[in-house]
């Protein structure tokens, strides 16, 4: 007990010499000590020793033992337990069960107690030097895009260029890949998206926000004036009151109404980075403040995940397959590629950047003899890329194309029987449809041609060419599953057809496998590194893949959220404007969890009447958006603060904004492509695993501050910042992520923050992954590296067959079975979309079927927008006048029938809006299809929003908010019948959401002109 | 003495932009006296991809071509600009001296390739000026060459005996070669962007049903005589490229074992896509 007491107090003593000291080193860390005047003590209560230190404008007294007028007071509940904690190097499991034992607590104020203890965390950083010195004062850094890994090079503290990263000669050689006499070895560098090498632009950009604002008439005690919002300006305003008055909204809604009423949405992505991003700081945050939930869709994997999963499980991978292994059995085995609904050069796999590109280029090479086939309603950039015939029918129909080509097989017996016999289940129900037994309709070459469009001797000629070789089925942009046609209305129908014909050819034998070299590279996997969805500092176990493996890797406070009250996201603008709404989950354990319908309001719980919204894109991501605007603008909407970086989209529509920073004014960490969680083993894309620091290149903009920092401040307001941090600052939970991965047995945190990256070198021949579902043929246990389905999934032996209730692929879904559902029967059947050419009036009225696939070259919103270099991409956005145009790509002939010419400001339209794009007539698309990307970032009415047209791009304002069936939370926007004419430069377009509003404005106007009411 | 060339294939390149967003992110907002003041964030294309479009939907395929200040050896620019203006280094990059070239507007008439560019705030003629600086600090390659993930833009130094060389052995060519410049910027599959086919999709009615022709022998006349031949793939398709556009006549003969022989006669102005041809 005695040698216990002087170890604390000697160490107690040594952190003044610690905080003197780098003061002395660090002018960064001697003008922290300046920030705040205070008392503080650090004691043990069981034995009443301690030290007390004063600080005061930047100098450091102390003496031993207790302070009469202290502060802030640290107490351990005796003195080994704080020698204990406060010796080099933390255990943070001890600190935490500590605090959660209640023998580590914290007095005083909450902005003094947070501060005291970031400082003293901040006394232990404030040596690492970060990035490398090169010639002429240039540094130069590391960071991850979206898009890929960057070099930053920055010189007086301005970035002036971000490359690519070229390895040197310390990095690991890459993987070969011996296929068919030849060699294959991607280079030594890493690539780029277009969105990726834009990031200098965007960081610059003049839509910065920099100041915290709050619109010109929003009065927090008088007059809110909630339908203005969109139309109103904003006046800039202090940090201080900015937080006092968010968080003063925090808790009134909390005590005047109760759990739920405050609302959390944010979009699917974030700036790069696992402790920044929205599914670490910002989970964090939410469930400490307890928030309603916005239930998120299953974004791009829609068809994947209420259809596919059916018939082969794969829940976890949102219902997409396992893909180990298979660049090299496609390179070695392979025939020919058949990219359906796949635009991989278009989507860059989400992450992926060029990485997909240089292998995918391998396929011109004439003596590998691999054949490529596309279908898709629009030439894309990958048929372009890669020669091959192009099949195009008609949005939403190649559902009818896969069935006639089951048909031909099965007529001209060009399928694996042997396969069908022992690794599925329900063909003969499935086969007596597609000849017709069932229905009376068979689903012949000739039948599919009325609805695709494409000739039915084409059809034959894939589905003969197909039966006898070898071939990767490769659907949707990661070339199983993502993007392409699951996201419209017969996408559900498409997946699953797609994982069917999949089954007929023997899913698993060499060269028979679903993928198009996007994912499946033979990198290392046992190499562990939290990918983002792994939760980071969230805490949140429940809603985040930390459970899998970070929570025990880097114990931290659980965040769990009182609230069960759910929005789902598609119905988010009924759930406010109507009060209620009903959804389906998208959890990624079993089959069965999408079948627990949720309702809103929750039980006991108040309507949402405040929403927190991060970053602005949804109003150009949902769709029928309109229906968002008139949402911002009800009045049971009481407050909204938007967190962002750039003034845009939703921003525009805020109460109060806050200003975030970039990821390259704030320190992070992360690994290319890692995404965790649904995308485990995200790496698979990529040539090389990247591992990055993410060094704060530069120091925020203007007032902007990181996601962090804001956090932290609101949570100081309301007594939860040290809950929130656990005193720490997020250089601190960078490092806590390093030393909880397998980096430190491979790089020094010192040389890691100084070269800024780490290349995990590729796995050794021998140890390679196995190919997917080469286990599943053989009939032998599951052998893939990913944890899943769970143990209790398995039917019989565990890791013997697929998730489904038979264990074998099934043509007839036992889920479906069990869970009766007119929309989704246990066989797929092809049901013509309610929006298209099968939909008479409409169809007459509106034309033409609009594609809005994701863009080539933004992200999302990212990088669009924000006067970026993206807008002097030619396929991007055209400058017209003064204004840079989305473009909306046409047939040549329906160009010339509506009279337009290349780059004519058109109208495109249908009853939910109308949006201003520049046309491109071209012969990639058949008549009667249109296409322009989704997701412009940029939201302009050229008048009333609502009430006129968008000139900014936004084409989800047309597309139509209907679930793809009534009993799924599922996104059907891809597509939507729009009619085009040539702009006459009015401005004025009633949408459909705010036709109420309109007549209600005639009414008043008709009033007035008969003198029924009094003028103003 | 080894001299600086650009290598560009069109049948590798992806309309990517990457070449071109890697091209701002380096000059805009940044000076590099001696080589290049800033390049304005908008107006300015110094690495320009056109593209073309050939043939009609099914048939169909899109080339894309980076453009970009050429480094001719005989560079019109140098000869229309005042001594010192620009000036041609001994490794062949071509520079406009950013401070002695201001006010010299008449420069963007004197490049046929319309690569000079006008910065209205600086009031300076501008073009891409091969990324001199960072060539002369030690950089391997340009950044259009370090963006490009395909390999389709290539910046290579060797000796002009070399490139020739290269360019006879590989078939690289210029553009515009009529104009006789000498550029540095050579281009493989070229034809992708200048010259035009014909093709068709072969059908034969059997069995009541419409089917694609298979392996049925195609062959392509111009005056009475055969120029080239070729068989139907699986979907019936054949395609007879390298065609110069606005070539005059050409006759189409299909012939397929058991069927009669088709013809059809095709007045060639751009590529052209005959359609489904029954036989």
């Amino acid at each position: 007990m005695w040698m216990a007491s002087a170890r604390f107090s000697l160490i107690l003593w040594g952190l003044v010499r610690l905080l003197r000291h780098a003061a002395r080193r660090h002018p960064a860390f001697a003008a922290r000590l300046k920030e705040r005047n205070l008392i503080a003590q650090i004691v043990a209560r069981d034995e009443g020793v301690g030290r007390w230190y004063l600080l005061r404008d930047g100098r450091v007294e102390s003496g031993p033992g207790r302070h009469p007028d202290a502060d802030v007071t640290i107490a351990f509940k005796n003195a080994a337990l704080g020698a204990q904690l406060l010796t080099p190097p933390i255990n943070w499991l001890d600190q935490i069960n500590a605090q959660k034992d209640f023998k580590l607590n914290v007095e005083g104020p909450e902005d003094l107690t947070n501060w005291f203890a970031q400082t003293i965390m901040q006394s232990q950083t404030a040596g690492w030097k970060f990035g490398t010195r090169l010639a002429d004062g240039i540094v130069r850094y590391c960071n991850m895009t979206n898009g890929g890994p960057v070099f930053v090079y920055v010189k007086e503290g301005r970035i002036i260029r971000m490359t690519p990263i070229e390895f040197g000669k310390d990095d690991p050689a890459p993987w070969t890949i011996e296929a068919r006499g030849m060699s294959f070895t991607p280079p030594r560098k890493t690539t780029l998206a277009p969105h990726g090498q834009n990031a200098k632009s965007i960081v610059y950009s003049p839509d910065r926000l920099l100041h915290p604002m709050k619109r010109v008439d929003f009065d927090p005690g008088g007059a809110r004036n909630p339908q203005n919002r969109g139309k109103s300006a904003y006046v800039r305003i202090s940090w201080q009151e900015a937080l006092d008055l968010v968080a003063g909204e925090i808790k009134r809604m909390k005590r005047d109404f109760g759990p739920g009423a405050i609302a959390c949405s944010h979009g699917s992505h974030h700036t790069w980075g696992n402790i920044g991003y929205y599914l670490s700081a910002l989970y964090r945050f939410t469930n400490a403040v307890g928030m309603t939930r916005v239930h998120h869709n299953p974004d791009s994997w829609e068809g994947w995940y209420w259809g596919a999963v059916h018939h082969w499980g794969h829940t976890l991978r949102v219902g997409q397959s396992e893909t180990y292994g298979t660049v090299e059995d496609c390179l070695q085995n392979c025939d020919m590629i058949v990219f359906w609904a796949a635009d991989p050069e278009t989507t860059s796999g989400s992450y992926g950047a060029q990485e997909g590109t240089v292998r995918r280029q391998w396929l011109k090479n004439a003596k590998l003899g691999i054949k490529v086939v596309h279908v898709d309603p629009y030439y894309n950039a990958s048929a372009q890329f890669l020669p091959g015939k192009w099949l195009a029918p008609r949005p939403t129909t190649s559902v009818a194309m896969a069935m006639a080509i089951a048909y031909v097989w099965i007529k001209e017996d060009l399928y694996d029987r042997d396969y069908v016999g022992t690794h599925t289940v329900g063909f003969d129900v499935w086969k007596a449809y597609l000849l017709g037994e069932s229905d009376g309709l068979a689903k012949t070459p000739e039948w599919q041609q009325r609805e695709t469009g494409v000739p039915a001797k084409d059809v034959r000629a894939l589905a003969r060419e197909w039966g006898r070789k070898r071939v990767y089925l490769a659907p949707g942009g990661w070339g199983n599953g993502h993007g392409g046609a699951c996201r419209n209305q017969t996408g559900i129908q498409w997946a699953r057809v797609m994982v069917c014909l999949s089954a007929m050819q023997g899913l698993g034998k060499p060269g028979v496998n679903m993928g198009n070299l996007q994912w499946g590279c033979p990198l290392d996997f046992n190499f562990y590194f939290p990918g983002y969805a792994d939760g980071g500092m969230s805490g949140d176990i429940e809603n985040t893949a930390m459970p899998v493996e970070l929570y025990q890797r880097m114990p931290q406070l659980p965040t769990l959220a009182s609230s069960f009250q759910r929005i789902p996201r598609i119905w988010m603008p009924e759930a406010i404007i109507d009060g209620k709404a009903e959804g389906w989950p998208w959890v990624g354990k079993s089959i069965e969890h999408q079948f627990a319908k949720f309702s809103y309001p929750a039980p006991g719980h108040a309507p949402v009447r405040m929403l927190y919204k991060y970053g602005g894109s949804m109003l150009s991501t949902m769709n029928n958006t309109n229906r968002h605007v008139r949402m911002y603008q009800s009045s049971n909407l009481e407050f909204v603060v938007n967190q962002s970086i750039w003034f845009e989209g939703e921003a525009k529509f805020a109460d109060v904004i806050l200003p975030a920073c970039t990821n390259f004014e704030r320190a992070d960490i992360s690994e290319w492509a890692g995404l965790g969680g649904y995308g485990h083993h995200g790496q698979q894309q990529l040539n090389h695993r990247v591992i990055v620091f993410q060094a704060p290149a530069i120091a925020p903009l203007g007032e902007s501050k990181s996601d962090y920092w804001i956090f932290t401040e609101i949570c100081k307001r309301l007594g939860l910042a040290n809950y929130f941090n656990e005193g720490m600052n997020e250089l601190d939970w960078v490092k806590r992520l390093f030393d909880a991965s397998d980096l430190p047995g491979a790089v020094t945190w010192k040389k890691f923050i100084r070269k800024g990256y780490h290349v995990v070198p590729a796995e050794k021949k021998h140890l390679r992954a196995p190919v997917a579902f080469r286990w599943f043929w053989e009939g032998r246990r599951k052998d893939v590296p990913e944890a899943h389905p769970l143990p209790s999934d398995y039917n019989g032996e565990y890791l013997r067959g697929l998730q489904t209730q038979s264990g074998k692929l099934e043509f007839e879904c036992n889920s479906l079975k069990r869970f009766p559902d007119p929309e989704r029967p246990p066989i797929v059947k092809y049901e013509p979309s309610w929006e298209g050419p099968a939909s008479g009036a409409l169809y007459e009225k509106f034309p033409l079927q609009l594609l809005t696939p994701h863009s080539k070259y933004s992200f999302h919103t990212q990088g669009d927008g924000k006067d970026s270099f993206l807008l002097n991409i030619p396929d991007h956005r055209v400058r017209i006048g003064n204004y840079y145009y989305w473009i909306i790509r046409m047939n040549t002939r329906d160009a010339a029938d509506r009279n337009v010419k290349k780059h004519d400001l058109v109208k495109v339209y249908n009853d939910r809006g109308a949006v201003i794009c520049a046309a491109l007539p071209t012969q990639r698309l058949a008549r009667g299809v249109c296409h322009g990307y989704e997701s412009s970032a940029i939201y302009d009415p050229m008048g009333e929003p609502g009430m006129s047209v968008d000139r900014g791009g936004c084409l989800n304002l047309l597309t139509p908010e209907r679930t793809q069936t009534k009993s799924t939370h599922s996104l059907a926007g891809a597509n939507a019948l729009v009619e085009i004419v040539l702009w006459n430069g009015r401005s004025e377009h009633v949408s459909e959401a705010f036709k109420v509003a309109a007549a209600e404005q005639e009414l008043r106007r008709a009033l007035r002109s008969a003198k029924l009411v009094p003028a103003k | 003495m080894k001299k600086w060339n650009i290598i560009i294939d069109v049948a590798e390149c992806t309309n990517c932009n990457l070449c071109t967003l890697a091209t701002m992110d380096e000059y805009v907002d940044n000076a590099w006296p001696g080589y290049a003041a800033p390049m304005p964030k908008h107006g300015h294309r110094w690495i320009n991809i056109l593209q073309n479009e050939r043939g009609q939907t099914p048939m169909i395929d899109v080339a894309y071509l980076p453009t970009m200040c050429n480094h001719c050896d005989d560079a019109p620019c140098i000869k229309a600009a005042p001594e010192g203006t620009i000036r041609k280094r001994d490794d062949g990059i071509v520079i406009i001296d950013p401070i002695k070239a201001k006010g010299q507007k008449q420069l963007l008439d004197a490049c046929p390739y319309g690569h000079i560019w006008w910065n209205e705030e600086l009031e300076l003629p501008q073009a891409w000026p091969f990324d001199a600086h960072l060539l002369d600090q030690g950089w391997l390659h340009t950044r259009g060459h370090q963006a490009c993930p395909t390999g389709a833009m290539r910046a290579v130094k060797v000796e002009d005996a070399e490139m020739a060389r290269l360019a006879s052995a590989e078939g690289l060519e210029v553009i515009r070669p009529h104009l006789h410049t000498k550029p540095r910027v050579y281009y493989r599959n070229l034809w992708r962007f200048t010259q035009c086919f014909i093709g068709g999709s072969v059908a034969a009615e059997a069995a009541g049903a419409l089917d694609c022709v298979e392996g049925a022998r195609v062959r392509l006349f111009r005056d009475g005589a055969a120029i080239a031949e070729t068989t139907s793939d699986n979907f019936g398709d054949f395609k007879f490229d390298r065609l110069s556009e606005n070539s005059g006549r050409y006759r189409v003969e299909i012939e397929a074992a058991g069927r009669r022989a088709r013809t059809l006669d095709v007045e060639l102005g751009s590529s052209t896509y005959l359609g489904e041809i029954r036989i």
